[in-house]
């Protein structure tokens, strides 16, 4: 168990290693730099920023010093949001975006369970086939799509939510349903599949003559061995939502971190960007850390340690 | 028994059928449409217009000796034919979907062959591998990808056409001054490929690891038949059907994700146009004061129609072909 945690944080600590590292070399080759506004700057001028940003040295020095800032827990000055540090611009949006996609997160895992179950206990009958209808088509149709026409349709014509922003509770509602739909049906058939699995094993079918209603059953025993696919994609599923919370927060005109990374992306903000990434991936790898081991308590057969696929 | 059955349970899956169907008639409406729509109202068709944001079925005054121009789908902010330009966007969007699910089929497969047939250590640190890129945001790396390169490769095809020109290569001069508006689209192709094959290498590879332990596979080996002879003669034939399905449900995967990054502006630019990026422009018309909704819903009911295609017909070849797949 300890070395298994062990291990997992060394195996974190290279791959949030890769990912720095990427992510620092792309976003430093754009052309154009940071600073360049048209107009000629003297020589001594473009120096001081350099060295004020960071940026003097060869791109080697400059990683190194970023490497050894990051240890400290320094992430570095924003290129576009003047004056003020990378970590305190992502203290300020991070939030926004952490509701949004926990909101989503829990709508997404509860709502698909429940679909999926409903589909799998009627099973080639109605409620099956309007369950799996509903998810091929929430997943057919992207955030894109169903953001704009919501907003037009309830928020423009019949004024029921705000259409877009962060004043109230209400206008967390429509983001967190676009951003949810896709992912409610990716759960509601990983869960049904499952579920039909277990549904026709032995000891289901012990319960089944013991005089237990269909529902009970997938309920009270089904549940906890068809869940299991389902935990298994919790880490998948948190690293689509951080995507897909970027695309709702523009099209919601959210002030969350989606939105600043693409604004960073725009302006070439290299370490704006390192930071959103390198924050993104920490809490990504140690969402995952937890669901591997949900995953081995839920299921004692797996010897956590060597559990892969 | 299920797999001599495969293709005629397809054939008896409806929804499969007409989704193939309606994938067909989108492929050739879009390949087929543009030139029909201007060899019938001349360049007005694609060209821009003082008629900007007219409303779904507004005709134009006729030009002189031009027959007049039908907007079926209206106009967009700069006067253009929005029917001209869906079809045109479904051309790059298909392109880009079809291109980058073979880039993917190709990288996914080999990598799952190799995993799965290498076995033990190589195998497990392979899918590792997987697995950690699995969980991580690939496309955020994809988004600063673009932009860091997009420029590059685009001043790099320049510079080849300034070089053949110099050289005296008309041809091939004019060649890629005609590519060089679609540069994005061959970087969205690769660099979409590369991000979307891990599900692929994951299904070869389980499905290797089933058939490296059958009887033929290893009465090939016995026979002394080398490791790249038995890949190709023994394991690509047999998972032929598996790679057509999980293709078939790369491709939406790479359209949304073309769409995705169109839609935040960093994918297919003005004047060249995708699904995504044309939901873009209707997303920002739509407001307050006016409802242009024909620029968000025309595009809209092209692209999910596609998708749900895709995804009706890679169900139904899942449903056949997958041994996995539980019916």
């Amino acid at each position: 168990m300890t070395r298994f945690v062990f291990n997992r944080l060394c195996s974190t600590i290279i791959v949030v290693f890769c990912v720095i590292t990427v992510t620092f070399f792309l976003s430093r080759t754009q052309k154009g730099g940071a600073f360049e506004s048209g107009k000629e700057r003297p020589a001594h001028i473009t120096e001081a920023l350099e060295k004020k940003y960071g940026l003097d040295g060869t791109a080697f020095e400059q990683y190194a010093r970023y490497l050894g800032n990051l240890a400290r827990g320094d992430l570095g000055v924003s290129f576009r949001y003047r004056n003020r540090r990378v970590g305190e611009v992502i203290a300020q949006q991070l939030p926004v975006s952490l509701i949004l996609g926990s909101v989503a997160f829990v709508i997404a895992t509860c709502g698909g369970i429940v679909l999926g179950m409903i589909a799998a206990v009627g099973r080639n009958r109605w409620p099956d086939y309007l369950a799996m209808l509903f998810a091929l088509l929430a997943i057919s149709v992207p955030t894109f799509i169903t953001g704009p026409l919501l907003i037009g349709y309830l928020s423009l014509r019949l004024g029921w939510f705000p259409p877009g922003g962060w004043l109230s509770p209400m206008s967390l509602v429509l983001p967190a349903i676009c951003l949810a739909a896709p992912y409610v049906a990716y759960v509601a058939r990983l869960m049904r599949n499952s579920m039909i699995e277990v549904l026709g094993a032995d000891y289901v079918r012990t319960a089944r003559a013991k005089g237990l209603t269909e529902g009970a059953i997938a309920a009270r025993h089904a549940l906890k061995a068809a869940i299991l696919p389902v935990v298994a994609f919790l880490g998948p599923l948190a690293a689509n939502l951080v995507t897909g919370s970027i695309v709702v927060e523009s099209v919601f005109g959210l002030p969350g971190a989606g939105r600043i990374f693409v604004n960073g992306i725009q302006n070439s903000d290299t370490f704006l960007l390192c930071g959103i990434v390198v924050v993104y991936c920490l809490l990504i790898v140690f969402f995952n850390l937890v669901v591997d081991l949900l995953y081995g308590w839920l299921d004692p057969r797996i010897r956590i340690g060597n559990a892969h696929g | 028994m299920e797999r001599a059955s495969g293709w005629q349970l397809l054939k008896r899956n409806r929804a499969a059928l007409v989704a193939l169907w309606v994938l067909v008639g989108m492929v050739v409406l879009s390949l087929v449409g543009p030139p029909i729509l201007v060899s019938i109202f001349g360049d007005s068709a694609r060209g821009y217009s003082e008629y900007d944001f007219a409303p779904p079925g507004t005709v134009a005054a006729p030009v002189d000796g031009e027959r007049a121009q039908r907007y079926l789908f209206g106009t967009d902010i700069s006067g253009r034919d929005l029917f001209y330009r869906v079809l045109m966007g479904a051309r790059v969007s298909l392109l880009v979907g079809l291109a980058g699910a073979a880039v993917s089929l190709v990288l996914g497969t080999v990598y799952g062959v190799v995993s799965g047939f290498c076995g033990g250590k190589i195998d497990a640190f392979m899918m590792r591998v997987v697995d950690i890129l699995y969980s991580i945001p690939r496309l955020l790396f994809l988004m600063i990808f673009i932009a860091a390169f997009g420029k590059r490769f685009h001043d790099g095809l320049d510079g080849l056409r300034l070089a053949a020109q110099g050289r005296g290569w008309e041809d091939c001069a004019e060649l890629l001054q005609a590519l060089l508006p679609y540069s994005r689209i061959g970087l969205l192709i690769v660099a979409l490929g590369l991000i979307e094959w891990l599900v692929m290498a994951r299904i070869v590879r389980g499905q290797v690891l089933v058939l490296r332990e059958m009887t033929f596979v290893k009465a090939a080996r016995a026979l002394g038949q080398t490791p790249f002879g038995i890949v190709r003669r023994h394991l690509l034939p047999n998972l032929a059907t598996l790679i057509l399905t999980y293709l078939t449900l790369t491709v939406p995967a790479v359209v949304l994700d073309e769409s995705f990054l169109s839609f935040l502006g960093l994918g297919i630019e003005n004047p060249a146009a995708s699904w995504g990026s044309l939901l873009r422009e209707g997303a920002e018309a739509w407001n307050v004061l006016d409802s242009h909704w024909w620029l968000l819903v025309f595009p809209a009911v092209f692209m999910s129609v596609t998708m749900l295609a895709f995804n009706f017909l890679g169900d139904g070849l899942r449903d056949a072909f997958d041994p996995k797949s539980s019916r």
